[in-house]
């Protein structure tokens, strides 16, 4: 698969010289569906700015199908984008906001009308022709937006938090729905999120951002099974993460007690970041464990309980699908395997 | 609810100063000295039809340039930073604080043929030009003072228009004019119509700025009405007619801009 989209040691500076993006590289490929996915403020949104052309970065590349883009404007570069509020046109009927690219581009009158009626057919707005965009529930606005930028057919189409407004049902039906969509119609699709869930459930590949750097590229699977460091990792699903050092190989000091691991390739007694997943935390009968603690609070969450337990130094989180009794001192075991070990980042 | 009440003053003020004289307008217009009942007063409005012409057309080229030289203005002031649109306003509105009467006597001295820019332009070895007693000068009149008017309710409609629509239009291929074409004056539409409307209304229905800048072959159908009731030509009835009729051409044109306006917002 060849890279759609590339970025080269971007960097976005503002006016009070605030650092946006601090040199980022990134290499899209053709039909995948690629999530940056980070919490707010995190510069994901910037980059989906700066890939629409919206935004000049201040140094670094745009390329676009081996192209370099910088400075081309918006309405010349062959991508479209989802805005996060939508941003229909209030003055034009549902099929007119649909038609408005085709229009723009002088294509001609029986092109658009078959083009915007597979376009209704595909989101499901069949009949919502003639409504008024401001008659409609965020949903529909929802699919009008979607359906306005890909009857233009671009090549890489962007979705700035589409999904944001909607409740938690719908929610789940559009994110089936618009991987569906890329899917049939092969194409390109960046999305942007704070929502792991989403991230996880939708991308072909995810990028996770912070304080304006990449910090992990991978498919869902790597990006939750082998964070490669404690944000990473507390940000996609929850984790216990604890403070260690690793005395040699293949074992990790936390919470007083040593460990057995994977990992290796550490120098002696590095300080280490230890992050345990809480469905990875097994519960054990007191007196055969190393660990101990007391539950503190039990939850249920549907699917399993999630347990509050109070041991030496940490709290830890754990989901079992067994509860514990509030207030009774239980033992706790890991698999190595399930131990991760990483590096401390600079900036905690 | 209760709450109507409340409009009950402004209801008794609009029957009594609004409803009553239109009346009396229209009772003075249709009768003579005697009371009887004529029609020719209304008939003889036609003699003045040049007048009607030149207020219309004075007026309307007084709007177009309103509109000309707002529309940028009001856009560029609705996309600036919100404390800096508060300043930039309150220029804009600055020369209507000081007394209409004043400002367009000003203009007098600036314009006459002694005038402060017939000054400069002797300076250069140019002019002297006649620049005032003309209809340019009831014109350059209308626009000073009215600009406003026009500026307001498009700034007002322009401000509320998401930033993100013109990226919308962006993205979808539009380039700069496209925007403006397609996106821009459509949604501006209402404040275009309204901005119109108080301009043209009043500048139509002018007769200071005519009798200070027009001089006497400028008369404009203000003037016309004015000197039926205080001037030497006194015949309210007369005055009353032109009044009906030019109200009647006001509600046409009204009309007919309203056909413009998707929403119904003009102000009439």
């Amino acid at each position: 698969m060849e890279n759609i989209v590339s970025l080269k040691n971007i960097v976005v500076e503002f006016e009070d010289s605030e650092r946006i993006l601090k040199n980022i590289s990134l290499d899209i490929k053709d039909k995948e569906f690629v999530t940056f996915l980070g919490p707010s403020g995190c510069g994901k949104t910037t980059t989906l700015r700066i890939i629409a052309g919206f935004l000049e970065p201040t140094s670094g590349d745009v390329y676009f199908d081996g192209k370099r883009i910088n400075g081309l404007p918006p309405h010349k570069r062959n991508v479209n984008t989802v805005f996060q509020r939508y941003a229909l046109f209030p003055h034009l009927n549902v099929y007119e906001n649909i038609a408005f690219g085709l229009r723009v581009n002088n294509v001609p009158e029986k092109e658009i009308v078959s083009r915007v009626g597979q376009m209704l057919e595909m989101v499901n707005l069949m009949g919502f022709e003639k409504r008024s965009v401001n008659r409609l529930s965020g949903g529909q606005q929802q699919r009008v937006a979607i359906a306005r930028a890909l009857v233009n057919r671009p090549k890489v189409l962007l979705l700035d938090e589409p999904l944001g407004a909607l409740d938690l049902k719908l929610r789940k039906e559009m994110q089936i729905e618009l991987r569906k969509i890329q899917q049939e119609l092969e194409l390109t699709f960046v999305y942007v999120t704070h929502d792991q869930e989403e991230a996880l459930t939708m991308s072909d590949s995810i990028v996770v951002m912070n304080n304006g750097n990449i910090q992990q590229i991978g498919s869902p699977t790597d990006i939750y099974n082998e964070p490669v460091n404690a944000f990473v990792a507390d940000f996609i699903g929850e984790s216990n993460i604890v403070n260690g050092c690793m005395p040699q190989d293949c074992v990790v000091e936390f919470t007083g007690r040593r460990f057995e691991c994977v990992d290796k390739g550490f120098s002696p007694n590095e300080t280490v970041d230890v992050v345990i997943r809480p469905e990875d935390v097994k519960v054990i009968p007191a007196d055969k464990a190393k660990l101990t603690g007391i539950v503190e609070s039990v939850v249920f969450k549907g699917v399993h309980y999630e347990m509050i337990v109070d041991g030496v130094d940490h709290k830890w989180v754990i989901h079992s699908t067994k509860a514990e009794p509030v207030g009774s001192m239980i033992g706790m075991t890991f698999d190595p395997f399930d131990i991760h070990i990483m590096k401390k980042t600079e900036e905690a | 609810m209760k709450l109507k009440y409340f409009s009950a003053p402004y209801l008794v003020w609009m029957v009594v100063f609004i409803v009553v004289p239109l009346l009396m307008i229209a009772y003075f217009a249709f009768t003579n000295d005697d009371g009887g009942l004529t029609i020719k007063h209304i008939s003889d409005v036609g003699q003045y039809a040049n007048i009607f012409v030149r207020s219309i057309w004075l007026s309307l080229v007084a709007t177009a340039i309103c509109l000309v030289v707002a529309y940028p203005v009001s856009f560029i002031l609705s996309r600036m930073e919100k404390h800096k649109q508060g300043t930039m306003l309150m220029i804009v509105m600055l020369p209507m604080w000081m007394n209409f009467l004043l400002r367009t006597y000003a203009w007098m001295t600036l314009l006459g043929n002694n005038g402060i820019i017939n000054h400069l332009f002797g300076l250069v070895g140019m002019g002297p030009f006649k620049l005032i007693n003309t209809s340019g000068a009831v014109v350059l009149g209308m626009v000073y003072n009215y600009l406003p008017f026009m500026i307001l309710p498009l700034y007002s409609v322009m401000e509320k228009i998401d930033k993100s629509l013109f990226e919308a239009a962006s993205d979808l291929g539009c380039s700069s004019g496209k925007t403006l074409l397609r996106v821009v004056i459509p949604l501006s539409m209402p404040g275009i119509t309204s901005g119109i409307t108080m301009v043209f209304v009043p500048a139509i229905s002018t007769f200071i700025i005519s009798r200070m800048l027009g001089g006497g072959s400028n008369l404009l159908i203000g003037d016309l009405i004015e000197m039926q009731f205080l001037g030497n030509a006194y015949n309210p009835h007369l005055g009353a007619a032109i009044s009906l009729v030019l109200m009647v051409i006001i509600l046409v044109i009204m009309t007919v801009m309203n056909q413009f306006d998707p929403d119904d917002q003009v102000l009439m």
